[in-house]
C-alpha cells in the first residue's frame, strides 16, 4: 500500500466540483484578458488622450465657453429628468407592490419599455410628436412661443424618455417582496398615508432608491442618441456634454481633440464614481436592493 | 462489499472535522452515523465517497485502497438531503443518467437502460411516473427517485445524508419502513447519517455514535441503548440524569453517605453517575439510597415523571413513576437506580 | 351601488394618486408619442411604405444592423458565460474589481465609449497599430461596429446568469459525479441546461440593445452608406432630410423587433419558471 497521506493538492486535484488548476487558471487568465481589452483599456485610454498635450490643455477645456455652457446643459438635465423619475418610481412602486389589482404584470412590461427602444427612436417620437411641423408643436410655438424640439425641453424630455424605468425598476420588486404588513401596522396604530409612507416605506427602501437614482442620474448626464436627434446641436444652446464631445471631435484640430477626450474624462470620471458607489451599496446593502436574490 | 476506514483524520482549514476515526464495515450491513451536527457524521460518509479525501488514514472498499480513487472510480450510491436530482430531466432520465454517461465500452444498450429505469420506478414504487419533472413531484416522492438514481448503477456501497432529513414526520415514517424492505431485498451495504436516534436505532444493523469528530461507540440498538460506554452516549440516546458521586473503595457515595451501589472497578474519586427514569426503583426508606425534593410532576404518555431537586446543591434528576403511584403526592422521595453507570468525572 | 372592484380592497390610502400618476406619466412620456410614431407611419401607403424597406440602402443596413447585433450577441453568450463562471466559481486576485467593472458599460456614456473605442482601433491606435501591418483595418468596418456592441452588450449576459449560477446547488454537481460522470459531461449535460434560460435571457437582451445603439458605434462605424451604416444612423439621416414618415417607417419596424425580443424574454422566463421552478 502506498503513502496513505495525500498531499492537499492530489485532493484538490480530485475534488468532484471543480476543474483540474490549469484549467482554472486558464480561464481565470481569459476573464482577465478579456476585462482588461474591452473593458479597462478603453477607458484608460480616455484619460491618456485628454492628457495628450498635457495637463494644462486638458484644463483649458473648461474655459472653453461651448463646454461651459454643455456642462450647465447636462447638469441643468439631470436636474429635472432624475427628481421627475423619482417621483414617478416611487408612485409607479406604491401603487404596483402595495395593492393586488389585474393587470400588473402588464403594467411593469410597459415600464420597462423603454430600455428596449432605441434611443434614436426615443428622440425621434418626440419630434414627430411635437416638432414645429406638428399640429401640437405649431401650437405651442405660435399661441405660446415655446419651442420643444431643438431646444432644451425636447433634450430633458427625450432624457427623462430614456431614463423612464431606473428608478421604478428597483423599487417595485423590492417593496413586492416587503409586502405591506409594515404599512398596515402603521395605519392601524393611527398613522396617516403620508406619516405611513415617511416613517415606514421610505426607511425600508432608502438604499434601493439610491441606488436606482444612482442608476438613472448616470444615463441622464451621458445619454447621447435620443438627445442628439431632438437638441438640433446649436452651440452653447441645446448641446449637452455627450453631443459637445461628439462635436469637438469632429474638429480634427489637435486641441479640438483634447477637449474632446477631457471632457469625456470628466464623463468617465463619473462612470467610474458610480460604479464604485454601485458596487459599494451591493455589498453593505445587498439584503435591502432587488428582491431577486434569495429573500427571506 | 466490506469497508475498513482506518486511522482517518479530516482537516478543514486546519481546524480538524475527523480526529483518527476507524470503522469497519460488513458486507451487506445497514449501518447509521449517528450524532449531533457538527460530529463529523457528513464528513465521514462524505470520505467514503470520494466527494472529499482524508488528511491522513486510509478507506478501503475489500481489500482495495480506495483513497486516492476519484468519486467516479469508486462506483458508489450516494443519496443526498435535498434530493439533488437534475431538474432538467425527467425521472426516467434522471434514473437513467448514471447508465448513459458510461465509456462506450460498458454503456448497456438505450432500450437496457430505460428497462433498468423502469424495473427500478417499479422497486421504488413510483412505475408510471417515468415523464415526470423533478419539480412535478413531491419531497418523498424525489427521495425515492434519488434512490433509485444511485441503485441503478449498481453501486458497491450505498451512502445516504440524511436522506429523510427534509420531510415531514409521517413521510419519514413511512419512508424509512421502505428504505430496510429495499435493502433486505437488495442486499446493498449501506451507511447512512443521520441525526434522529429513533432513525438510527430502528432501522440499522448496527449504529456508530459520533461526537466532535470521534466515533465514540459502536454497536447495535440494543447495545448503545442499554450500554452506553460513556456519558455523551448516555446523554445523547435516550433520556438520562446524570449525578456527581465519589467512588470511595469500590462503592458510590453522595455527599457523606453511600447510595448502596457497588462499583468494583470504578476508579476512586469524583465522578458521574448516569441512569435514565425509568431504570430506577423506588425505596420507602432510606439505608442507602437516593433521597431528593420532589419539585415537580408531570404526566407522559402512560407515566409519571417525577423532577428531584438532590441535595444542598439542588441537583436535578428525573425519575418515572406509575401513574398513580403515592410518591407522586409527597414531597421527599427516595430511589435507587437499578440500571445505571459511572463514569470518573472528568470525562 | 354595486360595481365591479378593480383592485382588491386594501387599508392603505393613496391607490387613486399614486395609480392615477403612474398611468397618467406613462402615457404622456411613452405611450403617447410611441403611438405618434404608428400614426406618422401609417401616413404613408404602402407603396411607399414597401419602397422605403425594400431600398438598397436601408437593406444594407439592415443586414448590418442585425447581422453585427447577431454576431456580438453570440460573442457574449460564450465569452459572458465564461465569466460568470469564474466569477461564481473561482477565487482570485482582482475578483472583486473584475466583478465591479464588468458594469462599466452600463455606466459609461455611449459617445465616450464610442471616441474611446475608436481612438484604440484606428491604424495608429495602442490595438490598430498592432494589426496595421498585416493590412487589417478594424476602425471604420464591420469589425469596429462589432467591438463597440460587444463592449456594451456584455453585461446584460454576465448580469443575468451569474445570479443563477450562485444559486446552483453543489450536490447536484456531487450526485452527477458519484454516478460516474466525469466533470465535462457534468457541465454539458447537468450544469448548462438549467442555465440556458439565463443565457437565452442575456442574449435577447444584448441583442436588443445592440440593435438600437447609437452613441457608442457612429464614432468608430465610419457610416459609409451599404456599407458601415447602421438602422439607427439611417433614421437620424431620413430626419435631417426630413423625410420624417420615412424615418418613422424605419423605426416602426426597429420597435416591431425591440417588440418581439420582449416577447421571447417573457416567454422564455415564464416557460422556465414552469420547467425548473424558477427562472
Amino acid at each position: 500500500m502506498s503513502d496513505p497521506d495525500l498531499s492537499a493538492a492530489d485532493a484538490a486535484q480530485l475534488s468532484p466540483t471543480t476543474e483540474a488548476w490549469p484549467v482554472r487558471a486558464a480561464l481565470i487568465a481569459l476573464t482577465i484578458v478579456v476585462v482588461a481589452v474591452l473593458l479597462v483599456v478603453p477607458l484608460l485610454v480616455v484619460f491618456v488622450q485628454a492628457l495628450g498635450l498635457g495637463i494644462g490643455a486638458a484644463l483649458s477645456t473648461f474655459r472653453d465657453a461651448d463646454a461651459v455652457a454643455a456642462i450647465g446643459l447636462t447638469l441643468l438635465v439631470a436636474a429635472v429628468a432624475v427628481p421627475c423619475n423619482m417621483i414617478f418610481g416611487i408612485a409607479a412602486a406604491w401603487a404596483i407592490a402595495k395593492y393586488r389589482f389585474p393587470g400588473r404584470a402588464f403594467l411593469i412590461t410597459l415600464i420597462d419599455l423603454p430600455f428596449s427602444v432605441s434611443p434614436v427612436v426615443a428622440g425621434l417620437v418626440y419630434v414627430l410628436l411635437l416638432g414645429p411641423f406638428t399640429p401640437i408643436g405649431a401650437w405651442l410655438l405660435e399661441d405660446y412661443g415655446v419651442r420643444v424640439i431643438f431646444a432644451v425641453p425636447g433634450v430633458v424630455l427625450a432624457t427623462i424618455f430614456v431614463t423612464f424605468p431606473f428608478v421604478a425598476r428597483e423599487l417595485i420588486p423590492l417593496m413586492q417582496d416587503q409586502g405591506t404588513g409594515d404599512e398596515e401596522a402603521a395605519i392601524s396604530l393611527g398613522a396617516s398615508g403620508w406619516q405611513t409612507f415617511w416613517y415606514v416605506t421610505l426607511p425600508n427602501v432608502k438604499w434601493a432608491l439610491l441606488y436606482g437614482v444612482l442608476l438613472c442620474n448616470a444615463r441622464a448626464m451621458g445619454e447621447f442618441g435620443a438627445v442628439a436627434v431632438i437638441s438640433g446641436k446649436l452651440r452653447g444652446e441645446t448641446v449637452t456634454m455627450p453631443l459637445q464631445i461628439e462635436l469637438y471631435y469632429q474638429e480634427f484640430r489637435a486641441m479640438a481633440q483634447v477637449s474632446a477626450f477631457s471632457l469625456a474624462a470628466v464623463l468617465a470620471g463619473l462612470a467610474l464614481v458610480t460604479l464604485a458607489i454601485k458596487s459599494w451599496l451591493e455589498w453593505r446593502y445587498a439584503d435591502q436592493l432587488a428582491a431577486t436574490r434569495a429573500g427571506h | 462489499m466490506e469497508l475498513s476506514i482506518r486511522n482517518v483524520r479530516k482537516e478543514f482549514d486546519r481546524f480538524p472535522a475527523l480526529e483518527d476515526v476507524s470503522l469497519d464495515i460488513r458486507s451487506g450491513e445497514l449501518i447509521a452515523l449517528l450524532g449531533p451536527s457538527g460530529s463529523g457524521k457528513t464528513t465521514l460518509l462524505r470520505l467514503i465517497a470520494g466527494l472529499d479525501f482524508p488528511t491522513s488514514g486510509a478507506i478501503l472498499f475489500g481489500d482495495e485502497d480506495a483513497s486516492r480513487k476519484s468519486v467516479q472510480e469508486r462506483n458508489v450510491g450516494f443519496v443526498f438531503q435535498h434530493y439533488a436530482l437534475f431538474r432538467n430531466m425527467t425521472v426516467g432520465e434522471n434514473i437513467g443518467f448514471g447508465l448513459k454517461v458510461r465509456p462506450a465500452a460498458t454503456r448497456p444498450a438505450t432500450a437496457d437502460i430505460r428497462r433498468r429505469a423502469m424495473e427500478l420506478l417499479d422497486l421504488v414504487q413510483l412505475a408510471g411516473l417515468e415523464n415526470r419533472y423533478p419539480n412535478q413531484l413531491s419531497g418523498g416522492q424525489r427521495q425515492r427517485v434519488a434512490l433509485a438514481r444511485a441503485l441503478a448503477i449498481e453501486p458497491r456501497v450505498l451512502l445516504l445524508d440524511e436522506p429523510f432529513g427534509a420531510l415531514d414526520a409521517q413521510v419519514r415514517r413511512e419512508l424509512r419502513r421502505w428504505l430496510r424492505e429495499i435493502h433486505d431485498r437488495t442486499g446493498h451495504t449501506t451507511v447512512f447519517v443521520t441525526h434522529d436516534q429513533e432513525e438510527a436505532l430502528e432501522l440499522a444493523d448496527r449504529v456508530v455514535v459520533m461526537s466532535q469528530g470521534r466515533v465514540e461507540q459502536v454497536g447495535s440498538a440494543d447495545e448503545v441503548y442499554d450500554r452506553p460506554n460513556s456519558p455523551f452516549v448516555y446523554s445523547f440516546i435516550g433520556e438520562s440524569s446524570g449525578l456527581p458521586v465519589r467512588v470511595e473503595n469500590g462503592e458510590l457515595w453522595l455527599e457523606d453517605r453511600p447510595i448502596g451501589l457497588k462499583a468494583a472497578d470504578a476508579p476512586g474519586g469524583r465522578a458521574t453517575l448516569h441512569f435514565r427514569p425509568q431504570d430506577v426503583e423506588l425505596l420507602d426508606g432510606c439505608g442507602g439510597c437516593i433521597a431528593g425534593t420532589v419539585s415537580s410532576s408531570r404526566r407522559v404518555a402512560g407515566t409519571r415523571r417525577i423532577e428531584l431537586e438532590i441535595g444542598p446543591e439542588h441537583h436535578r434528576v428525573e425519575i418515572e413513576v406509575p401513574i398513580d403511584h403515592a410518591a407522586a403526592q409527597k414531597s421527599r422521595v427516595a430511589f435507587r437506580p437499578t440500571r445505571w453507570a459511572v463514569f470518573p468525572a472528568s470525562a | 351601488m354595486a360595481r365591479i372592484r378593480f383592485r382588491q380592497p386594501s387599508i392603505l390610502p393613496g391607490f387613486g394618486l399614486t395609480f392615477g400618476f403612474t398611468i397618467f406619466y406613462l402615457s404622456l412620456i411613452v405611450l403617447i408619442p410611441i403611438l405618434g410614431l404608428f400614426v406618422k407611419t401609417f401616413e404613408l401607403d404602402w407603396a411607399s411604405f414597401e419602397r422605403i424597406v425594400t431600398g438598397p440602402r436601408f437593406l444594407a443596413a439592415l443586414r448590418l444592423s442585425f447581422g453585427a447585433s447577431l454576431l456580438a450577441a453570440l460573442f457574449n453568450v460564450v465569452i459572458g458565460t465564461l465569466i460568470a463562471w469564474v466569477l461564481v466559481r473561482y477565487r482570485f486576485f482582482a475578483r472583486r474589481f473584475v466583478d465591479a467593472i464588468i458594469d462599466l458599460p452600463f455606466a459609461l456614456p455611449t459617445a465616450v465609449a464610442g471616441i474611446a473605442l475608436t481612438s484604440l482601433y484606428v491604424p495608429q491606435g495602442w490595438f490598430g497599430r498592432l494589426f496595421a501591418p498585416y493590412g487589417i483595418t478594424i476602425a471604420y468596418t464591420p469589425v469596429g461596429i462589432w467591438i463597440a456592441l460587444v463592449f456594451i452588450g456584455l453585461p446584460f449576459v454576465v448580469r443575468t446568469v451569474q445570479p443563477v449560477l450562485e444559486d446552483f446547488n453543489r450536490e447536484v454537481e456531487e450526485a452527477a459525479a458519484t454516478l460516474g460522470a466525469p466533470r465535462r459531461t457534468t457541465i454539458a449535460r447537468v450544469i448548462l441546461p438549467p442555465l440556458l434560460p439565463a443565457i437565452l435571457t442575456g442574449f435577447s437582451l444584448s441583442f436588443a440593445r445592440a440593435v438600437g445603439e447609437y452613441g457608442s458605434v457612429i464614432f468608430i462605424a465610419g457610416n459609409i452608406p451599404r456599407q458601415t451604416e447602421i438602422l439607427p444612423l439611417l433614421i437620424v439621416f431620413r430626419l435631417e432630410e426630413r423625410e420624417y414618415a420615412a424615418a418613422a417607417a424605419i423605426a416602426t419596424v426597429m420597435l416591431l423587433v425591440s417588440f418581439l425580443i420582449l416577447l421571447a424574454v417573457n416567454l422564455i422566463q415564464t416557460w422556465s419558471t414552469r420547467r425548473f421552478g424558477h427562472v
